[in-house]
């Protein structure tokens, strides 16, 4: 029995909330997008009229933040519609169906939607030994992703591990873990880095997807530009004791206390591009550098291997864990130093000799010139 | 001991020379507020942010000194190709044999320290420029890391130019750390480089450390 697919917002209404909550639910994604005000009116009639957007959700090597993360995000409606309810075809964690049951909606949706679901990723894939280390159904992640992502209209992937390969690729990495953008082409990849993403930066993104049938504005990097064009340090409010030069010394100093700039204890803002600053992590309540602890950078690459996280630099490999480019540069300056002193001195050395030679010269051809007469 | 009787021959033109010293000032400036961004001293403590700004003037000495330092090096290629023949940017590029054989003959005379060899060149030595070459390629590369750091706080025309390289090297962080680990290159340099011209004027008596004031040096009348 075909019939149509309900919409969004049919959905949310059968779900019992009322217009108002509707027009609520959309101003306030419209302010996560980055949308301005005349552009709630889309929000609202893409909900209104599109059906909805079969997805899957794919789970490999992970640890579920992601998810966590999106279930919290401040808007029941996010959980409680889109995940639940509208369009969530398949995903290991959340549905109820198991075993071959599960696998079968996973076929079915991937077959009857061919072109047009969207596949969200939680987790890299390894590679190494025939991708043997992650496994489902008995079939590899890395046959499951290839396969999905054929057919996808679009591929979400949630987090580091998706988009950079966070701890599993840090080195000396074992599994051969990869993430989504090194392994498909051909399909657009939306990156939503984090360890977690943000949950309402996860929602912002995918409602963009379903509402617009559009991929939002990405950079260089893959991520939405809505999200991840400023950096965690450019949106900090300890920032004014950055630029005044006030920085916490260690953490239990006068400093910490009153709030300067984290910048000697590690800080990542600087180099991390997020919206932590601004939308801030479990409704709002506060972010890391808010708790009094420097940003670890969760959702740059590599930032596992960046550490130790205490410090500003990362340490030099091969030199232990605490030598900094730093004292190695005042090392080799010395040994240079030292090097041209013990240079001056032969040089000196030579020269004297060569002048007293000289010396000695003139002196004995005038002694000739002077025997002559 | 040979008796030389020595002729003046102008090498260094007046913009390579002002090219030099302009260099010369702010690649200090940007060595000593690159160090200082990366490890600002604890100056003032218990004060309120709103009465200081020294970190935020620091960078921005860094980011000035940084604008004159790439197109001064700019410049400095130009004239590589409009200047004279010491300036000529084939001076740096060790291409032909006769240039590897000097190299060796200046290994000799820096390390061995023998100075019975006549150097061919008058400007740079063909190590020298060959040494100089590898500066250049380090210049390269702090404009290119430094302006794809800033290009994350502007949207100016000139940075974003180098943009490309935060993906390619894997994130600011890494940028950031290279960045920070060739500042060394040019502390180190510039360590070795003034030794050299004192060493190469003492032994040769060239006026090689004046001929960068001057522009005139002092070779042997054959
Ligand atoms: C001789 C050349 C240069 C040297 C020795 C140098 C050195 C440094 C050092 C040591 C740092 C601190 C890195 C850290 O540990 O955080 C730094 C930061 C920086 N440099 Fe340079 N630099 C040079 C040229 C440039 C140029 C040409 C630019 C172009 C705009 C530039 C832009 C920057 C930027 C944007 C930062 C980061 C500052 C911040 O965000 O606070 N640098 N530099
Ligand atoms: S605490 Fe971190 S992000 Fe905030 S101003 Fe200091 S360095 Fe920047």
């Amino acid at each position: 029995m075909e019939q149509k697919p309900l919409t969004i917002y049919e959905n949310m209404q059968l779900r019992g909330y009322s217009r108002r909550d509707f027009l609520k639910f959309a101003s306030w994604l419209a302010a996560f997008i980055g949308i301005e005000a005349s552009g709630v009116g889309n929000i609202v009639r893409a909900m209104e009229n599109k059906p909805r957007l079969p997805v899957v959700w794919f789970h490999f090597q992970e640890c579920t933040c992601c998810s966590e993360s999106f279930i919290r995000s401040s808007h029941p409606i996010v959980s409680d519609i889109i995940l639940d309810k509208i369009s969530l075809d398949y995903t290991e964690t959340l549905q109820a169906a198991a075993g071959k049951q599960a696998e079968e909606a996973l076929n079915e949706t991937m077959k009857k939607y061919r072109g047009e679901y969207l596949m969200l990723v939680e987790g890299s894939i390894p590679t190494d030994d025939d991708g043997i280390y992650c496994c489902i159904g008995g079939r590899s992640a890395l046959d499951i992703v290839k396969e999905a992502a054929s057919g996808a209209k679009a591929i979400v992937a949630w987090g580091s591990c998706a988009s950079n390969g966070c701890i599993q690729s840090s080195k000396p990495n074992p599994t051969g873990a990869t993430p989504i953008h090194k392994i498909i082409s051909g399909v657009p990849i939306i990156n939503v880095p984090g360890c977690p993403p943000i949950g309402e930066v996860m929602a912002g993104t995918i409602v963009h997807l379903l509402a617009f049938d559009r991929i939002p504005q990405l950079d260089g990097l893959g991520r939405p530009k809505a999200f991840y064009s400023r950096r965690v340090h450019d949106t900090c409010y300890r920032r004014p004791n950055y630029d005044a030069g006030l920085f916490v010394e260690s953490f239990d100093d006068e400093n910490a206390k009153r709030g300067y700039c984290l910048y000697k204890m590690g800080c990542r803002g600087p180099v991390t591009y997020n919206s932590c600053g601004v939308i801030k992590w479990n409704n709002g309540v506060s972010y890391p550098i808010q708790s009094g602890h420097g940003c670890i950078g969760c959702s740059e690459a590599n930032f596992w291997d960046n550490g130790p996280f205490y410090q500003h630099l990362a340490s030099f490999p091969g030199f232990g864990i605490e030598t900094t480019a730093d004292t190695i540069g005042v090392v080799v300056g010395a040994a240079t130093v030292a090097g041209i002193a013990a240079h001056a001195v032969s040089t000196n050395i030579k020269k004297c000799k060569m002048i007293n030679q000289a010396i000695n010269d003139t002196n004995s051809s005038t002694e000739k010139e002077e025997v002559k007469k | 001991m040979e008796k030389a009787i020595s002729k003046k021959v102008y090498v260094w033109q007046m913009p390579v020379r002002l090219y030099h010293w302009v260099n010369a000032l702010v690649v200090v400036t940007l060595a000593v507020t690159g160090y200082l961004i990366g490890k600002p001293p604890a100056l003032t403590s218990g004060s309120e942010a709103s009465f200081g700004y020294w970190f935020g003037t620091v960078r921005f000495v860094h980011f000035v000194a940084a604008f004159v330092f790439f197109f001064n090096f700019l410049f400095r290629i130009y004239w590589g190709f409009v200047g004279n023949k010491h300036a000529d940017w084939k001076n740096f590029i060790p291409y032909k044999k006769e240039q590897w054989k000097e190299i060796f003959q200046v290994l000799k005379i820096d390390i061995l320290q023998v100075s019975n060899v006549k150097l061919k060149s008058v400007g740079h030595n063909s190590m020298a420029g060959f040494t100089y070459f590898l500066t250049f390629l380090a210049f390269l590369f702090q404009s290119i890391t430094g302006f794809g750091m800033y290009s994350a706080m502007s949207d100016a025309f000139l940075p974003n130019l180098f943009s490309w390289i935060v993906p390619l090297m894997g994130g600011d962080f890494a940028v950031r750390q290279w960045h920070h680990v060739m500042m060394w290159f040019f502390v180190i340099f510039a360590i070795i480089h003034v030794y050299l011209v004192f060493y190469h004027d003492y032994v040769e008596g060239r006026g090689t450390i004046s001929s960068m004031a001057g522009g005139w040096k002092f070779i042997e009348k054959e």
